[in-house]
């Protein structure tokens, strides 16, 4: 599902820039909506609106949570999808097509390369559950020495 | 003292084979979703949902000089509560404010007190600080599974899984009910008899079931396979919220007291004498009340949200979710009680937006018909 030409970042959102036209499509992984559940509502910028890599250019809300939704490039803002606050459930369909947030003209394209590929993010997300998962279970590990005592 | 070691409920391992998503709980590993929290909202009202609430506390009070006792320290008459019948009520400090709310229900040589799972160990201090007379209290959290299942088809759900039939229950009462001869054998629920309340935290139609720790599982599998959905905690709290109902922490706290918390109901004042009697004596007319908004937007407010008539900030939010019956936000909150008018606009700062947010008559959902 999470296509190969696309870059990522570690706050799950996803890039589709064209080297042609020099645009950016921005939207958030299936990962991201997949945390989520239960998407409520979403807020975008406006059309102009200048954003700043890793500042917050949104946010988008859960029944439990609330989430930044994190530039990964700095530039201007094209366009916004309209049709999608409307309709959340197009995020947990198709989060990658359809899903788009918004367009973007990235002001700086060296900050591409700070950008995972699709493979990275994939390797990131792998260790991101597996420190979860060792947090966890060091957790554990401690508490049953104290039982000893 | 605790260790720091989170419990687990017996369900636990039936929660992880359902795929829950499982956080900590004031000390608990609880479900807090299995499919998602709006699925399982929907579920109980309108079908069924099941719960594992066996981190409640179950405390049982016994000896011959317990309703003496239980008088003091409740604030409904316990001898005016017949054998199986159910009171909500509140222990409360000196100053009329909630240590907790918890139900109460009355049994022949043994009364039962659920209280919520976060005050436990507190309840169970300040019980025996107030101890009198020959009583025992008995913690059987642990030797005790409380499962639930609430929404309109909940006792259809009991009869085909368990076989037994508690509709002859009244709201609010308690009665022990056995599975049929025919689904006995095999099915591991073949003895025995279970506790069943027709009492509940949703809003809907529902029984809770007292189950002995070691059955829990087979009770609950027997459950899930009339294909009702198991039901988190996240679903938990937006389906209270939606049915008015205090979440202590939250909506009331031992800074709060039960009058002003729109819960007099559940407090005879009148009765012989008890804790945190005078105090809510001389507070007739508390000065701010509980109040319910709705509000039109989907972001939601969350507890300390800061809430504003006129431009003033008057209060701020205590329990605050979107519902996924309205479609819309909603927030409980105390304000002054002279602006608590059905109606009247206010706005709450949600997350540096100020969003209307209008006064509504509680509940936010009330179910169809009400069995009583």
């Amino acid at each position: 599902m999470r296509p190969d030409d696309y870059k990522y970042s570690e706050t799950h959102e996803w890039i589709k820039y064209n080297p042609k036209t020099k645009e950016a499509v921005i939207g958030i992984t299936d990962y991201a909506v997949k945390q989520l559940s239960d998407l409520v509502h979403l807020d975008l910028p406006k059309v102009g609106d200048n954003l700043e890599q890793g500042a917050p250019f949104g946010e988008i809300e859960s029944v439990k949570t609330v989430a930044d939704l994190v530039a990964p490039l700095s530039g201007k803002v094209l366009e916004i999808n309209k049709e999608i606050s409307g309709d959340l459930d197009t995020l947990k369909e198709e989060p990658f097509e359809d899903g788009w947030l918004i367009k973007m003209k990235p002001s700086d394209s060296s900050e591409l390369e700070s950008l995972m590929t699709k493979k990275e993010y994939e390797e990131f997300l792998e260790s991101a559950e597996e420190e979860h998962q060792e947090k966890k279970k060091e957790e554990t590990e401690e508490v049953d020495e104290d039982d000893f005592v | 003292m605790t260790t720091g070691k989170p419990q687990r409920t017996p369900l636990y391992d039936a929660h992880v084979r359902a795929k829950a998503r499982i956080v900590d709980f004031h000390g608990w590993e609880m479900p807090i979703q299995y499919s998602g929290i709006v699925e399982e909202h929907t579920a109980v009202r309108t079908r069924a949902g099941l719960f594992d609430l066996s981190h409640m506390g179950r405390v049982h009070v016994r000896g011959k000089d317990r309703r003496a006792f239980l008088q003091k320290i409740l604030t409904v008459d316990v001898d005016k509560v017949a054998p199986g019948r159910c009171r909500y009520t509140f222990f409360l400090t000196e100053k009329g404010t909630v240590i907790d709310d918890l139900i109460f229900t009355a049994g022949a040589d043994e009364d039962l007190l659920v209280v919520n799972a976060s005050n436990r160990e507190k309840d169970l201090a300040w019980m025996r600080d107030h101890l009198q007379g020959q009583v025992e209290i008995i913690d059987r959290t642990f030797e005790v599974a409380l499962l639930a299942v609430q929404g309109p088809q909940s006792l259809e759900t009991i009869r085909k899984a368990l076989g037994a039939d508690p509709g002859s229950l009244k709201y609010y009462t308690y009665g022990t009910f056995g599975p049929s001869p025919r689904l006995g054998e095999g099915s591991g629920l073949a003895s025995g008899e279970f506790g069943y309340s027709r009492t509940g935290y949703t809003g809907e139609d529902g029984f809770e079931i007292y189950v002995p720790a070691s059955r829990a599982t087979a009770v609950w599998d027997r459950l899930l396979g009339t294909g009702v959905p198991p039901v988190g905690l996240g679903a938990r709290d937006t389906l209270r919220t939606e049915a008015g109902m205090p979440l202590y922490g939250n909506d009331i706290d031992d800074t709060t007291t039960p009058l002003e918390a729109g819960l007099g109901f559940a407090v005879e004042l009148d009765k012989p004498p008890f804790l945190g009697q005078e105090a809510l004596r001389a507070q007739r007319d508390p000065p701010r009340r509980l109040a319910g908004f709705v509000l039109e937007t989907k972001r939601s407010p969350r507890h300390g949200y800061d809430v504003y008539h006129a431009s003033q900030k008057v209060g701020t939010v205590t329990s605050g979710t979107y519902s996924p019956t309205l479609e819309k936000s909603i927030a409980l909150a105390y304000v002054p009680r002279e602006l608590r008018k059905p109606g009247e606009p206010f706005e709450i700062d949600v997350r540096g937006r100020r969003e209307p947010a209008t006064v509504v008559k509680l509940p936010f959902y009330r179910r169809a018909t009400q069995n009583s």
